[in-house]
């Protein structure tokens, strides 16, 4: 199992401001290893963000996005004290979901 | 665990045939955002990804903007906020023209969330990168040219 995701969700003028941090290689496919080997690529296809229970944000990732990859949104309707939860999907079929509650 | 692996690898084969079905033009690309689109994410132009997303050409449009470093120091990891201003953002994609691969993340928009992104990507050298914006069935785009003074795809 990967390493949780360090999610942050505040209001921001009104509006809900989500900050994620995945852990996560992000492995491109296209760099060698010190034998000449190709090291496979590795790497998050798909995120989804929903607010108790509704999709607020739906991602398709390619290998260019960085190691660890951060991602920021903002969404309405939002108050203290509701759900976000986070889910990624990577082109193993690994996958994590972490939720927190705005504040 | 070992059960589960060959499943998975199973699993594994089967979606390469799909892609490869895809990519190969025998299934309809799918915009729904469904599965992962992987013949988006093997173009290599704007216009290629704009057909492969299910657009025909795209415009430049100057409200969408793209704020990010001038100069990257360090092309692994390239801060980029898209931020558009049309009205009935569907989707927001990151392109690099001069990656392997450009599109580099595509993100839809439901009614409801801000039109705004913001990531880091990796560049493997000075390139121009385009955001391109999906709003009311049409294609908008903008680019700026971010300098990396050092890769972020090689070994």
């Amino acid at each position: 199992m990967a390493d949780p995701m360090k999610i942050r969700a505040n209001m921001v003028d009104g509006k809900v401001e989500v900050k994620v941090l995945m852990s996560h290689e992000m492995e491109t496919g296209q760099r060698k290893d010190a034998k000449g080997a190709t090291i496979p690529a590795w790497f998050i296809q798909n995120v989804t963000a929903t607010h108790n229970g509704k999709t607020v944000l739906d991602a398709e990732w390619g290998p260019a996005v960085s190691k660890n990859p951060f991602l920021s949104f903002r969404f309405a309707g939002g108050k203290p004290g509701d759900k976000v939860a986070i889910t990624w999907t990577d082109n193993k079929g690994e996958k994590r979901t972490d939720e927190v509650t705005v504040s | 665990m070992s059960m589960n692996r060959r499943k998975f690898l199973k699993g594994g084969s089967g979606a390469t045939v799909m892609a490869l079905a895809a990519s190969a033009g025998l299934l309809p690309a799918n915009p729904a955002f469904a599965a992962w689109n992987e013949a988006a994410f093997k173009t290599k132009s704007l216009n290629d990804t704009v057909k492969a997303l299910g657009g025909q050409t795209a415009a430049e449009s100057k409200d969408i903007v793209i704020t990010s470093p001038d100069i990257a120091e360090n092309g692994a990891v390239v801060p980029i906020s898209v931020t558009s201003k049309i009205g009935n953002t569907e989707s927001i994609s990151i392109l690099i023209e001069k990656n392997p691969n450009s599109l580099a993340a595509n993100f839809s928009i439901p009614s409801g969330t801000e039109p705004f992104v913001s990531t880091r990507v990796k560049m493997g050298q000075t390139s121009n990168v385009y955001a391109l914006v999906k709003a009311g069935g049409q294609y908008f785009f903008v680019t700026k040219e971010i300098k990396v003074t050092l890769g972020g795809c090689g070994g």
